[in-house]
């Protein structure tokens, strides 16, 4: 029997590939005949569209159609579709504006789709677009969210730009228990507004084939089925069974990759216009402002405390900005998976939040990697820290004195966690940052000049979205289930289907590990596809951080189908009860004998069934799986981070970080880490160095990656990790999922360090020197 | 206005007639169909299309390919050897997990095999600030720069 795999540093099977330039990106699939598309995007952030002249266009060499946006109203294609219908406060549904694909009578952001010049060579296609004149009217734009309801309506259905105001919690109790605090820490922040920003930028390739009708879309995305779904069903009214969509090798997602966008329902529609396969590939100027942005929240957060610092009732209202139109699971963000967390590790009794959503003239904001959760933790983790300090209680003691410790633990706030040791994670959190000698490093950064401050983040997370029914209650309009496939080959090797996506996450890896490790294989004999709708039966895809705890159950129920038909063909072979079998990773046996036979002789039995009870089992080896989770998993964890602040400049490093996650059951501890230290240094970009400025005219200031600064090297440090294990009561591999923890805790424990060592109580983020410099002026003029 | 550009890619000679303004990383990518070089930026910041021209990094979306009349280049397909077995640099990035997309994987390679000529044994520092000039959004570059520093000791200053 080979040795374990599961929880093992295996390295990964995708690597050879990618480290060779072998890998096959969106970008890198040529097909025969291809044309190219440009898009003509909107320079204004709201005006009236009041004239396309593109007949010069159309004229230049090479140009082989321009279509706009009447084109595809005349060919009744639909408007993007929103995935989750919120229901607000007085029982309405949200307000739901079309979001034609290339823009209808207005331009609503800057960056908006006006029309596509597709061309021979790319270079014509752009050359192309530049003729194409386009006569504005401008109106006023608003783009900040607390002066959204009093700007110039975007849309008809919406006269004040509110598309809903949705709450969570009893408001009244919450009230009158603040009525009785002994204390109540109050603080207003922005949740600062992010670009994605994965290194491969959005593309799409679309084919028709007149042979049989059918459609062929390459596409960056993280769940190509979801994408099919929403194409044919919604918008281009095809049947599923003549579309084949295909997610080759995609080079990041972190969220921006789910959905649906205007540029791949204009590649495939014009692919069968033209009877021709139709590229595109985004460029990064065009990715800050088409691809979908992430947080940008203004909130008002109250923790009423007692006297003892037990936690009475926390009271949160944000305002949302879902940019110019709803993109496909924007709604949910701001209100499911946001005023869900707010319980965070804590016993806090009452909660009640209200969230103001609205549409300004910027690009739409969806999820982006934690998508709700990095902000409530935000919200909890400062509150926290910002309550100790002022009621001079140790933080990490005040956290104790409220943690929750009993479970399962139903939350004011419809959760209900199955399982945690917040305690553990803070134990070690604590010992692998050294804090006890944290005074010693304090001064001796003093004696350099530097101001160093320490900050937690105790984070708690929801993944394995979602139960399908809980999900459907609440406004989904998918079912959020995964679908997995076992495929035994004769000779016993096997292939993995699954509809999770991998993009940098390492599933052909991790999933391979899961199913060698059951079946008593190497790593060699399994291989796991995914990405191709024509391949895997079916897929929701990868979010959330659902894919091993949705994605990796699928696929170990269709292996409990195989052991269980494996044991049928077994008692043939060894001419024994079926009762009798047992197996255990790869062997068959009768149990209390010597006799058994080996998972590939099984195998062999079921392709080749010249010994086989073909009377009562049908022959092969191939099994599938549906599996709908039966609650959200819960990761939590405890982060430190330490900050040095140069006194003359405000720069602000990350001294030291370390990350204590409890992800319960780990299949792979070094993808595992990786995926911990990518998360790390998001959040870490959203503290120190990222954030969207907009005009107020909504021009976009930060529009590249020199305005725009994501985490270089030397802006992180090495981190510290380590892991405490409480498996997942609900899942047969007691996993959690570990994808966005890194991005939820870092930002409210670099900001808790920072306020920290500037002995303020908010700096805004992004922490940059200028901002913190700024602090340092201030307290230095009121020290004079 | 098209020009006949001549040069050596991963060792075997190459010309093409290309228009003037034809970028070398489009070159390699759609003429040579060398797909391994990825563009990830329109302003010369993400580092995904570095190459070596001359046994230098640079950054093939920021010169015209005409400019590399001549030249001897390397891209990410001419790393490993002949049989296809992983040159030290790259096993480095395999053996620590410094990649995961694998999208910024071969500029990173390619300005790491630059660097490590010059710096047999580099340090952490050394390391980051070579990186300045390559976007990584997956890694956090934890395990990029163990990578590096893996793969480096293990060429002993020498490509």
């Amino acid at each position: 029997m080979n040795a374990p795999l599961i929880g093992a540093r295996v390295q990964r099977k995708e690597d050879y590939r990618f480290l060779t330039g072998t890998g096959q990106y969106t970008d890198d699939v040529a097909l025969p005949h291809q044309t190219y598309a440009a898009f003509v995007r909107s320079p204004h952030a709201h005006a009236v569209l009041k004239k396309i002249n593109f007949e010069k266009a159309k004229k230049a060499p090479g140009v082989l159609a321009v279509y706009t946006g009447e084109d595809l109203a005349a060919a009744k294609v639909g408007g993007l579709p929103c995935g989750w219908l919120i229901t607000d406060v007085n029982g309405k549904p949200m307000k739901e504006p079309p979001y034609p694909p290339l823009a209808q009578g207005k331009v609503r952001h800057v960056g908006e789709r006006v029309a596509v010049v597709i061309a021979e060579t790319l270079e014509q296609a752009r050359d192309a677009a530049e003729m194409v004149k386009v006569d504005y009217e401008e109106l006023p734009a608003v783009v900040d969210p607390k002066k959204a309801s009093s700007g110039t309506p975007l849309h008809d259905i919406a006269p004040d730009n509110t598309c809903y105001v949705w709450a969570l919690g009893d408001k009244s109790k919450v009230d009158e228990a603040f009525q009785r605090a002994a204390h109540v820490t109050k603080l207003d922040f922005v949740n600062n507004r992010l670009v994605p920003n994965a290194i491969e930028p959005r593309a799409a390739n679309a084919t028709h084939s007149r042979a049989d009708d059918s459609y062929t879309l390459y596409v960056a995305s993280q769940n190509p089925h979801v994408e099919r779904l929403l194409m044919t069903a919604f918008v281009l009214g095809l049947p599923e069974s003549k579309v084949r969509v295909v997610a080759p090798d995609v080079g990041g997602g972190f969220g921006s990759k789910i959905y649906l966008y205007g540029e791949d329902v204009v590649v495939t529609w014009a692919a069968k216009k033209l009877n021709r396969p139709v590229k595109w590939t985004s460029d990064r100027s065009e990715a800050y402002v088409s691809d979908a942005h992430g947080r940008d929240h203004f909130t008002i957060a109250e923790l009423a405390l007692d006297n003892d610092g037990k936690f009475l009732a926390m009271r949160v209202k944000t305002a949302a900005n879902l940019g110019a139109y709803l993109s496909t699971f924007a709604s949910c963000i701001p209100t499911i998976l946001y005023a869900t967390l707010l319980a965070g590790q804590y016993k806090t009794p009452l909660i009640y939040c209200e969230v103001t959503a609205v549409f300004t003239n910027t690009t739409p904001v969806d999820a982006y990697r934690g998508a709700g959760r990095p902000e409530a933790t935000y919200v909890v983790e400062r509150l926290v820290e910002t309550a100790a300090r002022e009621m001079k209680i140790d933080p990490v003691d005040l956290r104790r004195r409220n943690f929750i410790r009993d479970f399962p633990y139903q939350t004011p706030v419809a959760l209900c966690y199955d399982t945690g040791n917040y305690d553990a994670t803070l134990d070690a959190a604590l010992q692998l940052a050294d804090v006890k000698n944290f005074g010693k490093r304090k001064d001796e950064s003093a004696q350099r000049g530097k101001l160093r401050g320490i900050g937690y983040a105790c984070y708690i997370e929801a993944c394995g979205i979602a139960p399908s029914n809980v999900a459907g209650s609440l406004g989904a309009r998918a079912g959020l289930f995964e679908a997995g496939e076992i495929r035994v080959h004769p000779t016993g090797t096997v292939t993995v289907f699954t509809g999770s996506h991998s993009h940098g996450q390492g599933h052909e890896t991790s999933f391979a590990q899961v199913v060698a490790d059951r079946l008593g294989l190497t790593m060699e004999q399994v291989e796991v596809v995914h990405g191709d709708t024509s391949k895997v039966l079916f897929g929701m895809g990868t979010y959330g951080s659902r894919s091993i705890a949705v994605g990796g159950t699928a696929i170990v129920k269709a292996l409990d189908k195989i052991v269980a038909k494996g044991k049928k063909i077994a008692a043939h072979l060894l001419e024994a009860s079926e009762s009798d079998i047992e197996y255990d990773r790869g062997e068959f046996k009768v149990a209390g004998t010597d006799r058994k036979k080996m998972f590939g002789e099984v195998a062999f039995a079921a392709y080749v069934p010249h010994n086989y009870p073909l009377d009562k089992l049908e022959p092969g080896l191939n099994e599938n799986a549906f599996y709908d989770p039966a609650n959200f998993t819960f990761p939590s964890g405890t982060y430190v981070c330490e900050v040095e602040v140069d006194k003359d400049t405000g720069a602000t490093q990350i001294a030291a970080f370390t990350a204590v996650d409890d992800f319960g059951k780990i299949i792979n501890p070094m993808i595992v880490e990786g995926q911990v230290h990518g998360g790390l240094a998001q959040g870490i970009g959203q503290a120190l160095t990222e954030g969207c400025r907009y005009e107020p005219s909504g021009q976009l200031v930060t529009g590249s990656f020199m305005d725009y600064c994501i985490p270089r090297s030397s802006d992180v440090p090495f981190f510290k990790l380590d892991t405490r294990e409480t498996p997942c009561t609900h899942n047969p591999l007691g996993v959690k999922g570990c994808g966005e923890a890194g991005a939820i805790g870092a930002p409210a424990a670099v900001m808790n360090a920072i306020t920290d060592a500037l002995g303020v109580k908010d700096v805004a983020m992004p922490a940059t020197a200028q901002t913190v410099w700024k602090h340092l002026q201030e307290k230095s003029h009121a020290r004079v | 206005m098209t020009i006949k550009v001549s040069m050596k890619v991963n060792g075997k000679p190459v010309s093409a007639e290309v228009e003037a303004r034809t970028l070398l990383v489009t070159y390699i990518r759609e003429n040579l169909r060398l797909t391994g070089t990825h563009v990830g930026c329109d302003t010369a910041q993400c580092g995904a299309c570095t190459v070596l021209m001359n046994g230098r990094a640079i950054k093939s979306c920021s010169i015209v390919a005409m400019q590399a009349e001549g030249a001897d280049l390397m891209t990410i397909e001419g790393v490993a050897k002949p049989d296809g077995t992983l040159h030290p640099m790259q096993a480095a990035f395999k053996e620590n997990h410094g990649l995961q997309c694998g999208f910024c994987t071969p500029g990173m390679v390619m300005n790491a095999l630059d660097f490590a000529k010059s710096h047999p044994d580099p340090t952490e520092q050394e390391v980051r600030e070579s990186l300045e000039g390559n976007l990584c959004r997956c890694t956090g570059y934890h395990n990029i720069v163990k990578s590096i520093i893996a793969g480096a000791r293990a060429m002993g200053g020498k490509i």
